[in-house]
């Protein structure tokens, strides 16, 4: 058949400087107008796949390819990278890299550009394609005034001005918060809609990719393919749990209550799901059983601020408006909001990296504002999302004992305390390893390491769990929450709303740079107006207790949750 | 924050000139004023420069930064040729006019201070045209016309590229500073310099390490549209040269000729009125 674009068979790949093969006997076919999730866990190959089906490899990084992979009939290989880009439309990952261009409008026309389109049908096909994307008002602006929805939109718009056969998404979702995920999502269904071309969608987060039909997923792990298969058959089988791939929500509850998922009730999506009268009773008999109200422990506040105004020096913008909040001893919080609502600063005025117009910060019942950031890091530890950027020495011990030595700390203490951090990080055996040896979840535990060393009370984590995988996702937090069990009482900022519902016991709502909610997770998940300010979304616990015909939906989310803690994790 | 290359968009006539029109001529306008010591062409070039602001609408709390800093070192500069040959005036005209009934190797003569005075109009002649060069001329644009006049196009985009990147690395920087003084790195003025130059390194590593990052994921995505798989581009930015293009070459030229041809009447660079 002539409509196959992409045709892998029995294709290998080891790259140059690796022992092992990254991918085995690889056969799959792509045919005009399908749409496919390639899903798996972190080093499964599905990147590599990414890199093979566009070009990168093997002109940028280099290995062994056995096998074949046909590109429209042709051999890859034989094939120029340009050939292949006009084929096959790449969208990477991190929207900010793609974007090349100075203006959206530059970006836009900047495969155009190298094409040498005369200038006059570039301006005229720029125009169109901004106007399909809804980007004809901020041509003219630089990549830092859009919002990650936006640019997303550009980095699509990019490829598209370019008429591709087949579009490649290189997990779209990693750098969005859960509401603009959501219209990424939508955006791909109707790009693919309008121009017939086939899609390829690299993800890991498969609930939110299913909030649009897709033809097929094929599961990867460890460099083969697993499983090749519609959605509803895949959601039917065990093979996501045993890749280590997180499976919708909702299906976990129906399985909590002991319903069995099989394909024919449509377990894709969860407006086409079908319930027997005898699954939904099932539910029901669930939420009863977890529907206890807990009477919540007095604590002491640790944290307490009061009326806290911020305005940013460089736009004159208000940034924070009369804050008030208080975080008690003991708790893991969450900070939730879209970006620039002010939940960054905020952390930065607590952590006395910005100072505040007015308004008080009172740590353990005393003043903090007098403390400058140095003295306040010994209280409060704050972890920055990307763990490169903390990282400034090359060996692990170094690097942990860094902040201990800058204090000046006698060498021997210094030994002492930093060997405990580690051992409590885990890290005590690699001590003596360069860091650049680690991986990105390792280095992220040094840079908490680092942090802890310091011994604060109160520790700020920007995104914990950003980008990664299921399985990396739960070391990440399982370990944070053995430092809460530790008695260090931990805030984090986050857009994970699995995080919320089963880590946090509590979000803090900012919006326009004041907090329009506090309260539980679930209640803040359950709300459709906070859920939309925030930029998250409902979760699918709530539609199926509407489903199931439970009236009180928060409550059948908080019972989840707890029947979760109690059970399922030790 | 004060940027250092800072495009600033406005509409003005000097805004719509090409980038390369305004590279030719800044590079015309210089040679004209490295060439000379005349007092009077200074002077029409420093008036003339200064004039130009407030048609390319640049104010002077745009470029303030650069201006404290080029008035710095001019002040800096001007003791400093004092204190090291204060009779350079003398030498230059042939004579020697001591003023205020004072003698001697550090008295202050009408030379001298003739010779110091056109030292610092020299400043004033370059300074403000390369400011406004600076201002009003948009990168990508800049990379076009570059291109156009002969430089290969992978040379032209990687200037534009590094000018799009500065704000990000700068607000970078901001953040991994906070970060390490939270643990601890002193940059404020407590501590000695030495101290702040071992703190810089704390945050230079991270911030080059990550940079490094992000030039291998810009490169690839750069191939991956096409970039390089031509010998010629075509460029969105791209202008074309309108007359008033040609018309400010033309008077940048001819300032050059005025400057040359001043220097073979004076028989020298220097314009004498001592004589």
């Amino acid at each position: 058949m002539n409509d196959v674009i992409i045709e892998f068979n029995d294709l290998g790949f080891q790259y140059r400087a690796q022992a092992k093969p990254t991918l085995y006997n690889i056969n799959l076919k792509v045919r005009k107008g399908e749409k496919i999730l390639i899903a798996g866990p972190s080093g499964c190959g599905k990147s590599t796949m990414a890199s093979l089906i566009n070009g990168l490899i093997p002109i940028s990084y280099k290995g062994e390819i056995t096998g074949s992979l046909l590109i429209k009939g042709k051999e890859s290989r034989e094939m120029s990278m340009f050939d292949i880009s006009h084929i096959v439309g790449t969208v990477l990952q991190d929207s900010d890299a793609q974007f090349v261009g100075m203006t959206v409008a530059e970006d836009l026309a900047f495969a155009l550009e190298n094409d040498c389109i005369p200038q006059d049908n570039m301006k005229n096909r720029v125009k169109e394609v901004a106007e399909i994307l809804n980007l004809g008002s901020v041509l003219r602006h630089a990549p830092s005034e859009l919002s990650g929805g936006q640019k997303q939109r550009v980095s699509v718009g990019g490829v598209m001005a370019s008429d591709v056969e087949l579009f490649l998404f290189d997990e779209p979702l990693a750098n969005l918060d859960p509401k603009t995920g959501k219209q990424a999502i939508e955006l791909i269904d109707e790009l693919q809609k309008r121009t017939g071309a086939a899609v390829i969608i690299i993800e890991h987060r498969l609930e939110d990719v299913l909030h649009r039909p897709v033809d097929r997923i094929v599961l990867m792990n460890e460099g083969r393919i697993v499983s090749d298969t519609t959605p509803d058959e895949l959601l039917a089988s065990e093979n996501l749990a045993n890749c280590g791939v997180r499976e919708p929500l909702y299906l976990t509850a129906l399985k909590y209550a002991g319903v069995d998922i099989k394909a024919e009730m449509h377990p894709a999506s969860l407006d086409e799901l079908t319930l027997s009268e005898a699954d939904k009773s099932k539910i029901r008999a669930f939420f009863e059983q977890n529907n206890k109200v807990k009477e919540k422990a007095d604590s002491e506040e640790l944290l307490t601020v009061r009326d806290l105004s911020f305005t940013y020096e460089k736009t004159n913008k208000k940034t924070l408006e009369d804050i008030a909040a208080s975080i008690q001893k003991g708790e893991m919080v969450a900070v939730v909001g879209t970006n620039g609502a002010g939940k960054s600063t905020f952390s930065k005025v607590v952590c006395g990296m910005e100072k505040e117009d007015s308004g008080e910060i009172l740590f353990n019942g005393e003043d903090f504002r007098n403390l400058s950031i140095k003295e306040r890091a010994e209280h409060v530890g704050y972890v920055m999302q990307n763990p490169n950027q903390m990282i400034s020495k090359v060996m692990i011990f170094d690097e942990v004992a860094m902040g201990l030595r800058l204090r000046g700390v006698p060498e021997d203490e210094v030994k002492t305390r930093v060997e405990k951090a580690l051992e409590i990080c885990g890290l005590y055996k690699m001590r003596n390893w360069p860091i650049s040896a680690l991986s990105y979840g390792q280095k992220k535990r040094v840079t908490i390491c680092s942090i802890l060393v310091l011994e604060p009370e109160l520790m700020i984590l920007d995104e914990p769990t950003a980008g990664q995988d299921y399985r990396n996702y739960t070391r990440i937090m399982e370990f944070l929450k053995s430092l809460n069990d530790r008695g260090i009482t931990i805030v984090m900022i986050t857009h994970d709303m699995h995080l919320m519902l089963e880590y946090a016991d509590r979000s803090i709502v900012f919006n326009g740079g004041r907090i329009i909610a506090d309260k539980s997770c679930a209640k803040v998940l359950t709300d459709t107006d906070i859920v939309d300010k925030a930029s998250l979304k409902e979760t699918s616990l709530y539609h199926l207790a509407g489903l199931c015909g439970i009236s009180d939906g928060t409550a059948f989310v908080q019972g989840f949750i707890d029947y979760e803690r109690e059970n399922v994790r030790k | 924050m004060n940027n250092l290359f800072n495009y600033i968009e406005k509409e003005s006539p000097i805004h719509g000139l090409t980038g390369a029109t305004k590279l030719v001529c800044l590079l015309l306008w210089s040679l004209a004023a490295m060439t000379t010591y005349d007092t009077r062409l200074l002077l029409v070039l420093a008036v003339l420069g200064i004039a130009l602001f407030p048609i390319g609408r640049i104010g002077v709390k745009d470029v303030s930064f650069m201006l404290w800093f080029t008035l710095v070192f001019l002040v800096l500069n001007t003791v400093l040729v004092y204190l090291f040959s204060p009779q350079h005036g003398t030498e230059v005209y042939g004579t020697c006019t001591y003023l205020f009934g004072l003698s001697g190797h550090f008295a202050p003569t009408a030379e001298q201070l003739f010779f110091q005075l056109n030292y610092i109009l020299k400043y004033f002649a370059t300074i403000p045209f390369v400011l406004l060069f600076v201002c009003t001329t948009n990168p990508s644009e800049f990379a076009a016309s570059l291109n156009k006049i002969g430089v290969s196009y992978s040379v032209s985009y990687s200037v534009a590229l590094a000018l799009r990147y500065i704000p990000d690395i700068q607000k970078q920087y901001h953040e991994i500073s906070q970060a390490s003084q939270a643990r601890g790195v002193e940059l404020s003025k407590k501590a000695s310099l030495v101290s702040r130059l071992k703190s810089a390194s704390a945050i230079l590593v991270p911030l080059i390490l990550s940079s490094m990052d992000r030039i291998e994921i810009i490169s690839n995505a750069m191939e991956l549209r096409c970039f390089g798989k031509n010998k010629k581009r075509t460029w969105y930015m791209a202008q074309k040269f309108k007359a008033l293009d040609y018309v400010s070459m033309i008077v940048c030229a001819l300032l050059l000729v005025a400057s040359i041809t001043l220097t073979h009447i004076n028989g020298s660079r220097f314009y004498n009125p001592f004589k």
